[in-house]
């Protein structure tokens, strides 16, 4: 008889949405790993039909109240694309700025209230700080400048007012954006302490072996807009996605699983970013990359709160930028008439790669859509990554296994609420 | 909406009262502006016991609560279930947001056939299960107060939690958009743009934001007490909406609203 171990997390906190998971062990060896998406369905895909494609960003907005500006970002670029309108400058300047404000708001919200409390060993940020109480401060100034940006460029920090097809309801004026100057120059410091904090924890140890995948844009590290690229050679623009990436449906789960054609598992997000467009991060965030201890490429999962870390610096350096730069555009957006067919729209979302595709007919009216969020994109490679953990730290006694596979699901900031079409921790030993 | 009556502040002397935060389906977002109220947030946390709060802390504490705040709308007959052992455990219950107040934007499908939209979306339907409707709290259980929004404003949030540990009722206006805007000085941009706008008929409590960007409300806090859709329908069409235009304007994120549900038929 081997001895037989079961490991649950019915509901996994400090991560947004729904899901569980389960680790069954035999002898020491992992039987079985499962992440159950148990957040009830809401039928994006089906309800956006009979839509206008106008009103596309607002309605996919509601998909995630943590990265609302991602779903309006993917929607507007499928949508302009296929209809060919070129968008000017100031206004694409404008939509960076904003997407700038969602990586400050949700890097931080991340790494200070739902993944550091693992590595120090607290419940939640609200207990860290009766002990630590300047660093949750430090990690909550930086938020609120996140939402700051978010409420001045897109009118409110969650579902964003501002944003439509074609540019935005009304443009602010150079002088409104300057007041961003002084919070930003003290969120950038804020960030940096930030890398120094984060590179002092204690990593265990998992390498990521799979294919990464991430926007690659010239000149600059990719938010907005770019080529979908890999480190093993794929280099695509949006429009190809559905011919090299495929969506499954797996029992145990309300979302859909994605994989690479041919090629497997794949891993989006902030490890794949920094690996793929390092070069293109500003010299302040490269050298708090190199002072972390960050090398030419980033497959240390546990590390992924430093690379977090390291992007929350960069979108903080690329606000100041952007708001130093801006010029107010002459007309807030541009007219955009319907044109009937399909429009494929990427962008980097705090946690990955979002792809939305829509098909619209002559009058503008939403026929089909599909979408792609990046937990959907990441859940083969967390299963695989806890699947190695456990491997790896199996002589640990059950709690202690929990808590670091709860640790290794939230190294991918999981966002169940967009997976679902995501999770219940589990670990059985046998 | 009732009174907090004698407030939900319990036990003895020393003892805080314990808050309870609960996810049905939703994106997250209600329960994120309890975090996004950086400012405040550590002195709330001081103030109370967070018993229960899954995106922000592991620790969990057993009712009974003192105060719930339930996130999102009822989609699974589990969540039927669930919501009624909530409410079992909670003094006082309010719903946060136009989910669990109205049905959310999910509630779409209370509109159409929904096998047909588990088969568009899933590739095997039978591994889902799901409700036909998508329905707001108060269909199940009785509920304290109502907080709109899709998402709810923070300092309103922030006031009804205050409210309620206190023993006083919110002070949360239940009058329309219209009447934020008149009073920050907007230009109306309905009146003066001819842009279709919902502030007549929409609760308050955004702060006229779309007017204030140029833009005409989508009546993302749902519909004001006794909305009087009837009348700006006909606008909304001499603006140049046609009937499929005035169901879409309706039918939204507080679709299943009753105001709402009926000016998006009479189109």
């Amino acid at each position: 008889m081997g001895e037989r171990r079961t490991i649950r997390t019915d509901y996994l906190a400090r991560v947004e949405g729904e899901g569980a998971m389960t680790v069954r062990l035999r002898d020491g060896r992992v039987e079985h790993v499962e992440l159950e998406i148990f957040e009830p369905p809401r039928f994006f895909e089906a309800l956006l039909r009979g839509r206008s494609f106008r009103e596309a960003p607002d309605i996919t907005a509601r998909i995630c109240g943590i990265c609302p500006v991602a779903y309006q970002t993917s929607a507007f670029n499928a949508l302009e694309s296929l209809c060919g309108v070129e968008i000017p400058e100031p206004i694409r300047m404008l939509r960076r700025l904003l997407y700038c404000g969602e990586w400050i708001e949700s890097h931080a919200l991340h790494v200070y209230m739902l993944h550091a409390p693992d590595f120090l060993g607290y419940a939640g940020a609200v207990e860290l700080a009766r002990d630590a109480p300047a660093a949750v401060e430090r990690g909550l100034a930086l938020k609120k400048t996140g939402n700051e940006v978010m409420a001045l460029v897109g009118g409110r920090e969650i579902h964003p007012i501002n944003v439509r097809v074609g540019g935005f309801y009304r443009a602010p004026t150079a002088r409104e954006l300057r007041t961003l100057v002084d919070p930003l120059e003290r969120a950038r410091e804020a960030a940096l302490e930030t890398v120094r904090w984060v590179a002092g924890f204690e990593f265990p140890e998992r390498a990521i072996e799979c294919e990464l995948v991430a926007l690659s844009q010239p000149g600059e590290y990719a938010i907005e807009r770019g080529r979908i690229v890999s480190d093993r050679g794929l280099d695509i623009v949006p429009a190809e996605y559905d011919e090299h990436f495929v969506e499954e449906h797996v029992e145990r789960s309300t979302a859909l699983h994605s994989r690479l054609r041919d090629r497997g598992t794949y891993l989006c997000g902030p490890l794949a970013r920094f690996s793929l467009n390092h070069d293109r991060l500003s010299p302040l965030a490269l050298d708090a990359a190199h002072e972390a201890g960050l090398g030419e490429e980033c497959r240390d999962a546990f590390r992924s709160i430093v690379v977090r870390g390291v992007e929350l610096v960069y979108a903080c350096d690329e606000a100041l930028r952007l708001v130093h730069d801006y010029e107010q555009p002459d007309a807030p957006f541009v007219d955009v008439e319907p044109v009937a067919g399909t429009g494929f729209g990427v962008s980097e979302a705090p946690r990955g790669l979002l792809y939305h595709r829509y098909r619209i007919d002559e009058s503008g009216t939403i026929l089909d859509a599909k979408i792609v969020p990046p937990t959907a994109q990441n859940q083969r490679a967390i299963e695989d990554d806890l699947r190695a953990v456990v491997g790896r730290y199996a002589q640990l006694d059950d709690e202690g296994l929990r808590a670091l596979c709860e640790q290794a699901i939230r190294n991918y900031d999981p966002c169940i609420s967009c997976a679902t079409h995501f999770l219940d921790l589990t670990v059985e030993r046998r | 909406m009732t009174t907090p009556g004698a407030g939900a502040r319990s036990g003895g002397p020393g003892l805080k009262p314990k808050l309870a935060v609960w996810k049905f389906a939703s994106c997250d977002g209600c329960q994120l502006s309890l975090l996004d109220l950086e400012d405040d947030l550590l002195a709330l946390a001081g103030a109370v016991e967070l018993a229960e709060f899954r995106e922000a802390t592991s620790g969990s504490v057993e009712g009974p609560y003192d105060l719930s705040l339930v996130e999102g709308s009822i989609t699974t007959a589990h969540d039927a279930e669930r919501i009624r052992d909530v409410r079992r455990a909670s003094k006082a219950l309010v719903t946060i947001g136009a989910c669990a107040t109205a049905g959310g934007v999910q509630a779409l499908r209370n509109f159409a056939d929904v096998d047909e939209f588990v088969a568009a979306v899933y590739a095997s339907p039978e591994y889902i299960s799901t409700l036909a409707t998508s329905t707001a709290i108060a269909t199940h259980v009785a509920v304290d107060f109502e907080l709109h929004g899709c998402p709810v404003n923070k300092r309103q949030l922030l006031e009804v939690v205050t409210a309620f540990l206190h023993g006083r009722e919110p002070q949360v206006p239940s009058t329309s958009v219209c009447t934020e805007c008149k009073r920050r000085g907007l230009v109306c941009v309905s009146v003066a743009h001819g842009t279709p706008c919902l502030g007549p008929v929409t609760h308050a409590g955004c702060g006229a934001l779309c007017p204030a960007y140029n833009r005409g409300c989508y009546g993302c806090f749902g519909p004001m007490e006794t909305p009087n859709t009837a009348s700006l329908v006909p606008l909304l069409r001499r603006q140049g909406l046609d009937e499929r235009g005035v169901e879409r304007v309706f039918r939204t994120f507080n679709a299943n609203a009753e105001p709402f549900r009926e000016a998006a038929a009479r189109g």
